[in-house]
């Protein structure tokens, strides 16, 4: 333990306590560390999966290998690929009472709140530990409707077809070096199918967790959203603290059919050991709504960069980012806009803060292909910076292909100010505390957006990064 | 009136990047009093009450600030807020994203959990008035301020005009009942009306528990506040004192009388 990390032993330690804690490894099966074909070859076997998806992950390997590393964006010369676990199995079989559930688990998402979750306000849950998902379940009625939920294996096992006619669709493997490290290992997320014109009022979640040292998680997920509906879904994550890095690793691929409405929510808290690193896209068809609403406060380094693509007229894409980085963190966060088609129109809103020497900032692009006329755009983003040894990056790129198009864009920078830390202060308000309000304060326009349990909370999460950090 | 005042100042020199800009003030007030501190342009009224708030950037250089018998020179802003010092700000700043009822609730949880006087600045502990009882509080406060009840949810001084602010300030100084209240030229950018409005507000509020220290250039205000003892700044110090009548005789001879001959009209 060096130096700077004693500094922050007030945060790790309650991030230990609330989330930080790991449970003894009592996996049922755990391949050996690396990456090469027989471990890709092993994953596929154990699955029973088809030849078609054994031979999609080979070939993603393939391409994995041979694509060199990102070299913009943050650090990933210290990710040792060879020094993973790609696979670690936890239970017997997926669950769907939490009864069912291996003590050591069951307990651990009891801390996390989720069983409680799910009787208060969720429409169904999914809980992944390691690779695999170790809980499943919807609720009855949803199920008479035709909606799916499932984990993305058995998505596949059960919907092979619909399954087929949309993996690696909206992000093939060739996409980027990490969607095809994904494509070549995924093992686990969700697979949701919800039919015309169904409407699932309550949020969908799925529950993220690492156990595993020097393990790394691949999940995959698929929703299909058709004609008319409406899905929610939300997502969460925490792992253990160790002192060796794990590898996130997740592609999540959308597809929002005519007048379809899907709102994807992240809250993002991995332990500061955990490279996340994920790909996420959306495709939106005539009238369909995609929302992607991204919190990200924990990990590493973080680099996602939430997308729609707009393809039919109507269509509207929206990301509202929210971006935490404290001492040890880049957050590399930011949102992507393709207008494919005429009379498509996007909003972005990113709100990014840094602190104890923290990097977040704000990647984004909008492109606007040519032919796409009467097409509107505006992105906004603003930084909170609260201390000189932080920083905060904006990179906006617009592409612009078709003139007849109303592109707007707002940045702002700003550090925390004295004058408003003063004025707090004067009503009796500790520094400490009056920080934390006017960091609330910022990300307010984002988190009015989450439901009332996630926006308490997202509240929740930033009091806990913002604690003894003001000086 | 034997007992000790509540606030105290003596012989306060107060320095600002370097430079000196309170010169030895000393003033003393009592709750129950009204005090009206006049002074024109640069003659350093905002420091002073900027000093007694504890703004970082003041530095007191010599003399002491006793409140209630103690110094108050080593508390922070926060513990001198929940020990019962309050200022009305000149200009009230914006918080975007925080709610006037949000900021209230906190502000007075703050001021329930610490024990009275107690300036050790410590995290208070989560307890605190139920959201219930606080919003009917709220509501009361704002109804004696002809605030509109949607008030309570927009953005503390986000957009505000400038009467909004500062009636905003008194509904905070009426929910946070401290005993001696600083109105840092509260009557700059007001009209008539919301001048009027914010003056009865303060004389709602004061009383034999609050003792108020109203800070102004002109003598407008004090039409509506009525001040007992009349202090004239000049040139970061106190150089005369008097009744009220000090103001009318400020306001119509300028304070060049003062300047010019304040040998003779000190006694």
């Amino acid at each position: 333990m060096n130096a700077a990390t004693n500094a922050t032993v007030g945060i790790r330690d309650e991030y230990t306590e609330k989330y930080g804690f790991h449970d003894p490894d009592k996996f049922v099966f755990k391949i050996r560390k690396g990456l090469d074909r027989d471990i890709v070859e092993q994953i596929s076997a154990l699955k029973g999966e088809p030849a078609w998806m054994r031979d999609m992950r080979l070939k993603s390997l393939e391409i994995f290998e041979k694509k060199p590393m990102p070299a913009w964006g943050g650090d990933l010369s210290h990710i040792e690929f060879q020094d993973i676990y790609y696979y670690v199995k936890p239970a017997e079989q997926e669950a769907t009472s939490w009864d069912d559930v291996p003590a050591d688990m069951k307990r651990t998402f009891d801390k996390l709140g989720i069983p409680e979750a799910e009787q208060k306000f969720l429409s169904g849950v999914g809980a992944q530990y390691d690779s695999e998902v170790v809980y499943h379940r919807i609720k009855e009625n949803l199920e008479k409707q035709g909606v799916i939920f499932l984990s993305c294996d058995h998505g596949l096992r059960d919907h092979e077809e619909l399954f087929r006619e949309h993996f690696g669709t909206v992000i093939p493997p060739a996409d980027n070096k990490f969607a095809a490290l994904n494509t070549a290992v995924w093992s686990g997320g969700s697979f949701i199918y919800v039919p015309k014109g169904v409407h699932v009022d309550v949020p969908l979640q799925a529950y993220f967790r690492i156990n595993t040292r020097d393990m790394g998680q691949f999940e995959r997920t698929l929703i299909i959203v058709d004609e008319g509906a409406y899905v929610h879904y939300v997502e969460g994550c925490t792992a253990p603290t160790y002192s060796s890095d794990s590898l996130h690793s997740a592609v999540v691929e959308i597809i929002v059919k005519a007048g379809g409405r899907c709102r994807y929510t992240t809250i993002q808290n991995w332990s500061n050991n955990v490279y996340n690193l994920v790909t996420k896209r959306a495709m939106a068809y005539r009238d369909a709504t995609m929302e992607w609403v991204d919190g990200n406060l924990g990990s590493k380094l973080t680099m996602k960069f939430p997308a729609v693509h707009l393809m039919e007229p109507g269509a509207h894409g929206e990301v509202l980012s929210i971006a935490f980085a404290g001492r040890g963190q880049h957050q590399d966060a930011g949102a992507k806009m393709v207008h494919a088609a005429p009379h498509t129109s996007s909003k972005i809103v990113s709100k990014s803060i840094s602190k104890d020497g923290g990097r977040a900032g704000y990647r984004g692009l909008v492109r606007v292909v040519k032919g796409a006329f009467d097409c509107k755009s505006s992105v906004n983003c603003d930084a909170l910076i609260l201390d000189e040894r932080s920083r905060s990056d904006t990179y906006p790129t617009m592409e612009i292909e078709e003139d007849r198009t109303s592109i707007g864009h707002e940045a702002t920078v700003s550090k925390i100010g004295d004058e408003q830390l003063f004025y707090l202060m004067s009503r009796g308000v500790s520094k400490e505390e009056a920080a934390a309000m006017i960091v609330a304060g910022f990300i307010e326009p984002v988190v009015k957006e989450l439901p009332m349990e996630y926006a308490v909370e997202m509240n929740r999460l930033i009091q806990l990064q913002m604690e003894g950090s003001v000086g | 009136m034997s007992q000790t005042p509540e606030l105290v100042v003596k012989d306060l020199h107060v320095a600002v990047e370097g430079k000196e800009i309170l010169k030895g003030l000393s003033l003393e007030v009592r709750k129950g009093e009204i005090h009206a501190l006049m002074g024109p342009n640069g003659s350093g009224k905002s420091t002073f009450a900027n000093t007694l708030m504890g703004h970082p950037r003041y530095e007191v250089t010599s003399g002491d600030i006793l409140f209630k018998g103690e110094s108050i020179l080593g508390l922070e802003t926060d513990a001198r807020s929940r020990a019962g010092l309050f200022m009305a700000f000149q200009y009230p700043v914006a918080i975007p994203g925080v709610t006037v009822s949000n900021f209230l609730r906190t502000a007075l949880n703050a001021r329930l959990a610490a024990p009275k006087g107690n300036g050790d600045g410590a995290m208070p502990a989560k307890r605190g008035i139920a959201p219930k009882e606080f919003r009917a509080l709220l509501r009361e406060q704002m109804g004696l301020l002809k605030m509109d009840d949607a008030f309570a949810v927009r953005y503390l001084n986000d957009g505000f005009s400038g009467g909004e602010k500062k009636r905003a300030e008194i509904l905070q100084m009426a929910l946070l009942k401290p005993e001696i209240a600083i109105m840092d030229e509260t009557d700059s950018g007001l009209d008539i009306d919301a001048l009027r409005i914010v003056s009865e507000g303060v004389n709602a509020l004061s009383g034999p528990d609050l003792g108020v220290l109203v800070i102004t250039h002109y003598q407008r205000i004090l039409d509506y506040i009525k001040p007992q003892f009349v202090h004239v700044m000049m040139e970061g110090r106190i150089i005369l004192s008097g009744g009220p009548q000090l103001a009318l005789e400020l306001e119509a001879r300028g304070y060049d009388w003062v300047r010019n001959g304040k040998e003779t009209a000190v006694r």
